[in-house]
């Protein structure tokens, strides 16, 4: 064979490989996917969304776990969201060039990619040891450490997207740089932010790790904040993993449940992101 | 004139008060991220004293983990992440890097977004899903047509069939190692591709002006110049694998001991803590789970800090995605 036979041919060869790889990437999201839907379609009803988790062998819903992962959630963002958009701001606007900024980005770096099972085991040390029992805002402060990385990245990049002349037309009128964040860096950046608590939200809300010893879990409904609450991925855990077949279905259905309320979020972050456009604003 | 000098002096002084109100907030908020990392450390260290006082030294080399006899000894739990994390780098870096080369150099424009999506989405899939997965469908699929060819074919090799030599569990450190590697493919892919975009089109332009191909322009050019960033993107990866927990719960089997096959069940660090943690009694044993967090928490730091510190030099903004 020629040597540029064999170039050729080792070309086309790496680049089939190449489209082969992306090929698995995508063989693996739809198997997930179809396992899903074939296994957690099957279970959903009107009773997953209103009655309690079952003891084993009668039927029963995920009501109270849906009630849970909602509400720790939200307290989460809650916590998290504006604490991260706060630090966010600092590192773009007002710290922009400092040294203490440039550790601040390096450590939320690092923290954005931190094993959360580690968090959950810091909430346990600072909270559930002090209060003497696993609580759901254990849970949701577990889960507002781990939106806050998210939040800063998002809120830091979007803000330095706004274009310093917005900024500067504000300052030439007198604004102190508080009112030219809120009035017009804030405003001008809006959808990239909410994107990035869009994000945040997707990232808390399948997270499981940190809650299994904070937060627990809890067969019946609660609402109080200072007892244990049941929570999806945490059901999920313990359903599937049991010998029962409707526990297994139920954590079919919830673990369909919540792929798709991550998928739909995660996707509509993507969608408000480009439709920003390539300056990155509306 | 003279009421807007009276007005004016109050009027500035308020709006430099909320300045300053405005301004200590935003920095208490970003102090409060070193604090939490501070925060960790500490409270992880403070929590594994107990045990590391107690077993010393001896607590990282030993293998023995027995509630009944309160001895813990961290070896089998830090193998098992090892070797898992490992496995799924082997596995897992072609597959990035071929789907990096797909995204930036192969695929079409109009296929470059949704194919570039559906990767990422594959990485916003909980780790609990995967879990699921793994344990109800991957593992039976492994366990009845790859692990007894695996057995057959390689267990009879020298040195090597070692690794390939059991009954076939289906669970196991193979089946964790699997499905870590398709959990951390859309981190390294989605770094990998940011990097290849970094290349200068003049650099790659020159490459086949010179009559290379696509792949000599790929192996030659892109990737010497995106060496730094390939690496960061694989240490990122590795950091994902190490600190993986519901996924391994599920797969992995969860046996405290060091076994020479790669088809046996095993645990890691994060897996014995989901499994334990909550239900451990007595004060030695929940230190020892806090200790081997405590161990976790200082391998994944060394790897996703060196991690960053390669990454640091590319523009931040391309890496947002991860």
């Amino acid at each position: 064979m020629s040597r540029r036979a064999l170039r050729s041919l080792t070309n086309a060869g790496a680049l089939a490989l190449s489209g082969l790889a992306t090929a698995i990437g995508l063989f693996f999201l739809g198997a997930i996917l179809w396992t899903l839907v074939k296994n957690g379609v099957g279970g959903m009803s009107a009773q997953v969304f209103s009655a309690m988790t079952p003891p084993p062998g009668s039927s029963g819903g995920l009501l109270n776990a849906i009630y849970g992962s909602v509400a720790m959630t939200v307290i989460g963002i809650a916590i998290g969201g504006p604490v991260g958009m706060l630090a966010g701001t600092y590192l773009a606007e007002y710290g922009r060039h400092s040294r203490l900024s440039t550790v601040i980005r390096f450590v939320n770096d690092v923290l954005l990619s931190a094993p959360s099972i580690i968090i959950g085991l810091f909430v346990y040390q600072l909270l559930v040891v002090r209060m003497g029992h696993f609580s759901a805002i254990a849970g949701a402060v577990a889960l507002a450490i781990i939106a806050m990385p998210v939040t800063v990245r998002t809120t830091e990049d979007m803000l330095l997207l706004v274009p310093q002349g917005m900024k500067d037309a504000s300052t030439a009128m007198g604004a102190y740089p508080w009112r030219t964040i809120l009035s017009v860096i804030y405003p001008a950046a809006r959808s990239g932010v909410v994107t990035g608590l869009l994000l945040a939200v997707a990232r808390i809300s399948g997270e499981t790790a940190p809650l299994l010893f904070t937060a627990l879990n809890n067969q019946f409904w609660s609402s109080n904040l200072g007892a244990p609450m049941a929570n999806l991925p945490v059901v999920i855990f313990q359903f599937a993993l049991s010998p029962y077949p409707n526990w297994q279905q139920l954590a079919w259905s919830g673990a369909l449940l919540i792929t798709a309320s991550i998928l739909v979020l995660s996707i509509a972050a993507r969608i408000i992101v480009s439709s920003l456009g390539p300056g990155g604003r509306r | 004139m003279s009421t807007v000098a009276a007005i004016e002096p109050r009027h500035v002084s308020g709006q430099r008060l909320r300045e300053r109100l405005f301004r200590s907030s935003t920095l208490a908020a970003a102090l409060l991220v070193l604090l939490l990392l501070g925060g960790v450390a500490l409270s992880l260290l403070l929590g594994a004293w107990p045990a590391l006082k107690h077993f010393k030294l001896g607590f990282l080399t030993r293998e023995v983990w027995n509630p009944v006899t309160d001895q813990y000894g961290a070896l089998a739990p830090v193998y098992g992440t090892l070797v898992t994390s490992a496995l799924a780098l082997l596995l897992a870096i072609p597959v990035s890097f071929g789907i990096a080369i797909f995204l930036t150099e192969l695929a079409p424009a109009w296929l470059k977004r949704p194919v570039g999506v559906a990767i990422e989405l594959l990485a916003a899939v909980p780790s609990i899903i995967y879990g699921i997965w793994g344990l109800f469908v991957l593992a039976p699929v492994l366990q009845q047509h790859v692990q007894p060819w695996l057995i057959n074919g390689l267990g009879p090799l020298p040195l090597i069939g070692k690794l390939f030599q059991g009954p076939p569990f289906g669970i196991g450190v193979l089946t964790a190692s699997f499905v870590l590697a398709i959990m951390v493919i859309p981190f390294i892919s989605a770094v990998m591709r940011d990097v290849f975009e970094t290349v200068p089109d003049v650099l790659k332009e020159s490459g086949y002006g010179l009559g290379a191909t696509t792949w000599e322009v790929i192996w030659q050019v892109v990737v010497p110049y995106a060496r730094t960033g390939i690496i960061g993107g694989i240490m990122l990866g590795l950091g994902r694998a190490l600190g993986e927990t519901m996924a391994v719960t599920f797969v992995i089997g969860n046996a405290h001991r060091i076994g020479s096959s790669l088809l046996a069940p095993g645990t890691t660090i994060s897996a014995s803590i989901a499994n334990e943690f909550a239900e451990a009694v007595g004060d030695l044993y929940t230190s020892s789970l806090i200790a081997l967090g405590a161990l976790l928490f200082l391998i994944t730091f060394t790897v996703i800090a060196a991690a960053r510190l390669l990454l640091l030099r590319l523009d931040r903004r391309a890496l947002s995605s991860v």
